[in-house]
């Protein structure tokens, strides 16, 4: 049965403005979902009811002096716990920062804070963000609600799952090679990486800083759109964020692609994509040509280059940024007798990360090392100009791009973990988009034969966010999918 | 051909303590994925410059002026362990006594 927190924001906004419904009901529903499928999918690290029943009757309050709401006041909204909260712990699904309870909000929840959305809690993910199945988490994977023996990708599969499942009617999470697209597409829901800098990176908890976006995870592309709308615009306390004010990214968005240029990346229906995968991307391709889109072959010839690049610039920056957990002012310290200081950062950083985490800040360490800087970072750059090249060209001719979103659908809990290179591989589409700071977006476009979803990923040029929406927009509404997950029908 | 990496020189240097067992798999998987990184070296030629931030940012300034600060208990509230108003670590220096 379809619940109130099965529909969308935009469904919800607009009741709530009628009247037809209260914010206290809608959070009743997030919550009794919550109790009902959160043991089995774990997409939760902490859980927020009470602040958010205090937030939900204030709003009541407010609401019923007639005085007009944001889209996104009173909707239930879960964050990627790497997005700091005022008083809330805050992980990153590290064992380093289990106890760390931040002193200030993330820019992108005080925007939407401010604006009246109703945090339910935080979620889980993979360790700092690094990792593409949720495996990384210190506290345990999330599980995908289409196939609890699944993945449900990562980093931000706690996000995904949740609003998969209908636990948050949207949340945020970062990508910093995927991590909102990827789960995204490997749970059914719309995954969008906007372009770096347009929403503030203030209290994003850093892992590579050059790469890493805030991002949103909704049910529809309108809801995408609307978060966007409130979440972007420039933020002094970032200085790499664009300047510019917040915009409305809904207008227009139902103006249809009749006439736009799109472009179907060769590069990306080769060796490793499964058939189901690259046979339901053609088909989408079909759909955009009969909403009167003008469909070519694209390329991105250096694209092949962008895993590698990827993984020596990440794992660089990561290397550097997490230098700051030394167990001193914040964070969890290694516990018995220290000779010093030094002995003591030593073992809080041995016992307080992760295997995954100890494997990028090693690489991105050597990476940097005297001797050997030039062969690898100093390359990486440089492929990172050819890469923004390619898709400089590209730009010239079309005005989105079309790939798979990941070329495999969810996999088996534990398939993976034993090869980094195999998991890596998980981000060879989404990738290149972060190297390049564009906005991409994932929309889901169908199910493989075992029923799980398959993500149609679009890609626009630098703050392109407009026709990326509109081409998302309206191929959601062609397509006309109605993903619910079989957990709930249960 | 894997990459031959001096484990515990790259562990120093990222101040990060392993097991002998962490060091041997991350040995090897530093080594498998270092050789496929190394696919960069193939394309970029010398003529091509180094990116570092995909949009280009010239230098942001904000006018220097003095703004309330977090309080000296908020800042310590999440210290491992504090002395007073101040952080606490294990000793840094040889003491001569």
């Amino acid at each position: 049965m379809t619940e109130l927190c099965d529909l969308t924001g935009a469904q919800l906004s607009t009741m709530l403005a009628a009247g037809e419904v209260s914010a206290v009901e809608i959070l009743g529903s997030s919550l009794a979902r919550i109790d009902e499928v959160d043991d089995e999918l774990h997409a939760f690290l902490t859980l927020t009811p009470q602040l958010a029943r205090e937030r939900a009757e204030e709003l009541d309050v407010y609401r019923s002096s007639g005085a007009p709401l944001s889209p996104v006041a009173g909707i239930p909204t879960a964050l990627k716990d790497v997005l700091t909260t005022n008083g809330i712990r805050t992980t990153c699904g590290s064992r380093i920062l289990e106890g760390y309870v931040p002193p200030y909000d993330s820019t992108a929840w005080t925007r939407l804070s401010g604006d009246g959305a109703v945090l339910v809690g935080k979620t889980n993910c993979d360790e700092f963000a690094m990792g593409s199945s949720n495996e990384n988490s210190a506290f345990g994977p999330v599980h995908n609600p289409w196939d609890l023996a699944r993945v449900p990708g990562g980093s931000s599969g706690g996000s995904a799952a949740a609003v998969a499942s209908g636990a948050a009617v949207w949340a945020l999470g970062t990508d910093t090679g995927g991590s909102v697209r990827q789960p995204a597409s490997l749970c059914g829901v719309v995954g969008l990486k906007p372009t770096y800098g347009l929403i503030s990176r203030y209290g994003l908890i850093a892992f590579a800083s050059s790469l890493d976006t805030v991002g949103t995870l909704t049910r529809s592309v309108r809801d995408a759109a609307t978060l966007l709308s409130v979440l972007g615009g420039k933020d002094p306390r970032d200085a790499t964020s664009l300047d510019g004010d917040p915009q409305d990214y809904t207008d227009g968005l139902e103006d249809g692609i009749s006439g736009l240029r799109v472009g179907v990346v060769a590069e990306a229906f080769g060796e490793g994509v499964e058939p189901d995968v690259a046979g339901s991307v053609r088909a989408a391709v079909d759909r955009l040509e009969g909403l009167g889109a003008k469909v070519e072959e694209a390329h991105l010839p250096h694209a092949e280059y962008a895993l590698s690049a990827y993984y020596l610039i990440a794992p660089s920056e990561c290397s550097s940024n997490l230098a700051r957990y030394d167990g001193v002012r914040y964070g969890t310290r290694a516990l018995g007798e220290h000779a010093d200081s030094v002995a003591m950062m030593f073992a809080t950083r041995g016992q307080g990360f992760g295997s995954e985490v100890k494997r990028r800040v090693m690489l991105g360490t050597y990476a940097l090392s005297a001797g050997y800087y030039e062969a690898y970072y100093g390359q990486a750059q440089k492929v990172r100009t050819l890469i923004i090249r390619d898709y400089e060209a590209a730009f010239e001719r079309f005005d989105v791009l079309v790939s798979p979103t990941s070329p495999t659908t969810a996999f088996p809990i534990g398939a993976k973990v034993d090869d980094p290179m195999a998991m890596y591989l998980n981000d060879i589409f989404t990738i290149p988009a972060n190297l390049a700071g564009v906005p991409a977006i994932s929309v889901p476009c169908g199910l493989d034969a075992a029923g799980l979803p398959i993500g149609l990923q679009l890609t626009a040029g630098v703050l392109g966010e407009r026709v990326l929406l509109r081409a998302a927009s309206a191929f959601e509404a062609e397509l006309g999918l109605d993903l619910r997950p079989p957990l709930l029908a249960a | 051909m894997p990459v031959d990496i001096d484990i515990d020189h790259v562990a120093r240097l990222a101040r990060i303590e392993l097991t002998d067992e962490e060091k041997a798999t991350l040995k090897a998987q530093l080594g498998q994925i270092l050789e496929h990184a190394a696919k960069v070296g193939e394309v970029a030629a010398g003529d091509v410059p180094p990116t570092s931030y995909a949009i280009a940012r010239a230098n942001v300034y904000r006018e220097d002026e003095p703004e309330p600060s977090l309080p000296v208990d908020e800042a310590l509230r999440n210290a491992p362990d504090r002395e007073g108003d101040r952080f606490k670590v294990p000793r840094i220096a040889e003491t001569s006594s």
